[in-house]
């Protein structure tokens, strides 16, 4: 049978030559980075290539870059980091309704611990709309985190202008762009950040790696503390194979980031549009143009986003109901209810996330099977029957 | 001319090569099985359960269960988990916390933070072994103690503390406190076993057992109450949220299976190693001390030996130009100048301890390791004695 990998929001296969460039490091230059003889300076030298790799795809100064072990890491460091540093200039947090929950939930802890927090609301398309924070936004700001693009719906944000808006009101602002590094160009200069996230393994390098891009003369107190690892700023024995790894794979996305992005923008188009046509009562969720390239989210009315999940997977496609964290819960996503959608349709989800493993045959086979899986599930719907009669 | 000379590593406590066999499922867990074990889907199951087969080969080397072991990016993380997230989920019963000044950094730092943060810590002594005394500790123990951080292997010196003893004397004062031990460099080394001994958490590495870096694992008895270091998708039972580094967990999950199976052999040959090193240095007529335990009671894999009236630092070196790796101290603090707290706290002189290396063994290492060390000691000593 067929195997269609359409999960990569959710995490991407390491690529081969990442690997290959790790393997010196797990087993020859394998030594601690903090070490005083040359076994120590080669792992050094090794992870500081990859800060310039991952500074170069950010196009940030190497010095700018903070490992971390991963992206909810560099959410939690950033937004709590940032907070406890610079608790003297104020309360006030604000964030989008639509996070992930590394910022959601850490803007949560926040205003369980002495700080206001503001979850802006959405548009029908996910859009955070500048006039909405400008409205919010007061002396006792601190900080605002609005993600790059959302992981459920793919919607990408105006960060250029919600940025200006922040500084003009003397707050700082924090970018989660787990979902966008390596998927779309993402200049921090251009976007006008303070911090912003990536996670490795959302470009195909290993889990466990990400890191926090930390703009000169911004403060933030590290979460852990212990040796005096990546500028006291992250302690404990780097993850060198990891970053390593991480640091190829950002140079590998920098090379192809256009290329992929215009085909996967093609294919996932292609695939949206063939489901649309294909499945009556089927909407698109997330901004129909601005979305991460390859980012196929809809909704189905009258049948479960989880049963299709399964009977997907039974025809060898992996596919997500809405991010890969909440999926075992039953709870309709606080996203797609944030976006206006109601219980039950917000309940008929799918997410494919395409990648540059994907093919056009892949799409075909995706429009030859779901339509008929999205009928079967529906024939054994009461609520389908019912509204048939109407 | 450059000789090609074998590379003798014997900095074993500040990190370890990555096995090949380990490697090879590293690798096939990052290319191959690389799905989100959050997904529903058939990837997403085989990586759950690649992580469920990692929890077991863990906790069955521990003799614990798997929902006691919560994973982490690190040793660093599992100690600062286990400290603040004790700390601040039982901040209402009390606010002492009692440690060692023996610890490691990130024991020794979070404790710092604690007590800016109001909590009440208390050190106890050492003796010139490093040893802490059971009655000792217990008598720092009141009402208000909620948490005790006790390393099982100190780090520089071997120090192997009585762990059992430690915590029966603190409970007995009061039975409600959560006693943490640091065993990062116990793992592979001496039993690790902590319904045994009684610790209710116990912080654990991969990379020091030669499992791959960024992994590492708390384990909790109980599954006690933690606050949460990392908040976000709920991985971990809530307490470490984050995508599972699977591949990271892989390896260590083997890493232990394969520390703990042959546990007997492999602790058997890093003692011979260590006590063929002590009788080629006295053989070779070198000037040395032991510092910290005497051999037989130290941990298999460390020795710490100081060389009057030379510095550590130029010794290091001067192996390292034989292509020999070993360490001044700790690697976390080794390329600062600082005198060691650990040498402090036993009672070393400044000139002492800075005069001192720290050679760590692994299963890795030969006779043959141990004669180019001896030999390049003693031709180290002799060169720097005619300079001086």
């Amino acid at each position: 049978m067929r195997q269609v990998y359409m999960d990569h929001s959710a995490t991407t296969p390491v690529d081969p030559e990442v690997f290959e460039a790790m393997v010196p490091y797990l087993t020859d230059r394998f030594g601690n980075p903090s070490s005083i003889y040359s076994a120590g300076r080669a792992a050094r030298q090794g992870m500081e290539k990859a800060r310039e790799q991952v500074a170069s795809l950010l196009n940030a100064s190497p010095d700018e870059i903070i490992f971390t072990s991963g992206g909810t890491e560099a959410d939690n460091q950033a937004i709590i980091g940032y907070a406890t540093a610079n608790r003297h200039k104020g309360n006030h947090i604000i964030t989008s309704a639509i996070e992930h929950h590394a910022v959601y939930d850490t803007c949560k802890y926040l205003s369980r611990n002495g700080f206001e927090v503001t979850f802006l609301p959405v548009d029908g398309n996910g859009v955070v709309e500048p006039e909405t924070l400008k409205a919010v936004l007061k002396p006792t700001t601190l900080l605002v985190s609005i993600m790059h693009a959302n992981n459920e719906v793919g919607t990408i944000e105006p960060i250029k202008e919600l940025a200006t808006i922040t500084h003009e009101a003397g707050a700082a602002f924090h970018c989660d762009a787990v979902q966008t590094v390596g998927r779309i160009p993402v200049d921090v200069v251009d976007l006008g950040v303070d911090m912003l996230s990536a996670s490795s393994h959302k470009l195909y390098g290993p889990k466990g790696t990400g890191c926090l891009y930390l703009k000169k003369g911004i403060k933030v107190e590290s979460y852990l503390h212990g040796g005096g690892q990546e500028r006291k700023h992250r302690p404990g024995t780097e993850n060198i194979p990891g970053i390593v790894g991480f640091g190829k794979a950002a140079e590998l996305a920098q090379a192809r980031v256009d290329e992929t992005g215009k085909r996967l923008r093609e294919l996932g188009g292609r695939l949206a549009q063939g489901l649309l046509n294909a499945i009556p009562h089927s909407r698109l969720t997330g901004h129909p143009v601005n979305r991460i390239p390859g980012h196929v989210s809809l909704c189905f009315e009258f049948v479960e986003g989880e049963s299709i999940l399964l009977m997907l997977d039974q025809a060898g496609v992996m596919a997500s109901s809405g991010s890969a964290c909440t999926s075992g819960s039953l709870e309709p996503s606080h996203v797609l209810l944030a976006l206006g959608l109601p219980h039950e349709i917000a309940h008929g989800s799918l997410r494919l996330t395409l990648g540059k493993g994907n093919s056009d045959e892949d799409v075909d086979y995706v429009l030859n099977t779901l339509p008929g899986i999205v009928e079967r599930l529906r024939q054994m719907s009461p609520l389908y029957m019912k509204a048939g009669e109407r | 001319m450059v000789v090609d000379i074998k590379e003798v590593y014997l900095d074993n406590s500040a990190t370890t090569p990555v096995i090949p066999e380990i490697a090879d499922k590293v690798r096939e867990a990052m290319v191959r099985q690389f799905g989100n074990p959050s997904s529903l889907h058939r990837k997403g199951l085989e990586a759950e359960m690649l992580v469920t087969e990692a929890r077991k080969q863990i906790s069955r080397g521990l003799g614990v269960r798997d929902e006691e072991i919560i994973f982490t990016s690190g040793g660093t993380e599992a100690n600062n988990l286990a400290l603040f997230g004790a700390a601040m989920a039982n901040r209402r019963r009390g606010n002492r916390i009692v440690s060692s000044p023996i610890e490691h950094p990130s024991v020794l730092e979070v404790l710092k933070r604690l007590g800016e943060r109001g909590f009440d810590i208390a050190f106890c002594l050492v003796d010139s072994t490093g040893r802490v005394d059971p009655e000792e500790l217990a008598s720092l123990i009141t009402p208000e103690t909620i948490l005790v951080s006790i390393m099982t292997v100190n780090n520089e010196i071997g120090t192997v503390q009585p762990v059992s003893e430690l915590v029966e004397a603190c409970k007995q004062v009061n039975p409600g406190l959560i006693f943490h031990t640091d065993c990062v460099q116990a793992l592979g080394k001496i039993i690790v076993h902590p319904k045994q001994t009684g610790a209710d958490m116990v912080s654990l590495s991969s990379h020091k057992i030669h499992g791959p870096k960024g992994v590492g694992a708390l384990y909790v008895a109980g599954g006690a109450p933690l606050e949460a270091l990392l908040h976000g998708g709920g991985q971990e039972r809530g307490i470490r949220s984050g995508t599972e580094n699977v591949p990271g967990i892989v390896g260590f999950g083997l890493a232990v299976q394969m520390a703990t199976a042959d546990f007997e052999s492999h602790t058997g040959q890093m003692r011979r190693l260590k006590t063929r090193l002590i009788e080629r240095l006295n053989s070779n007529r070198v000037k040395f001390r032991v510092n910290g335990p005497p051999l037989d009671q130290a941990a298999p894999h460390i020795v710490s030996l100081s060389f009057p009236g030379v510095r550590g630092e130029v010794l290091v070196h001067f192996l390292e130009a034989e292509n020999i790796f070993v360490s001044t101290g700790a690697a976390c603090s080794s390329r600062k100048v600082k005198i060691s707290h650990v040498l402090k706290a036993i009672g070393l002189s400044s000139g002492e301890a800075e005069g001192s290396i720290r050679v760590s063994l692994s299963i890795l290492n030969t006779e043959d390791d141990i004669e180019r060390l001896a030999e390049a000691l003693a031709a180290a000593l002799k060169k720097l004695k005619g300079l001086s």
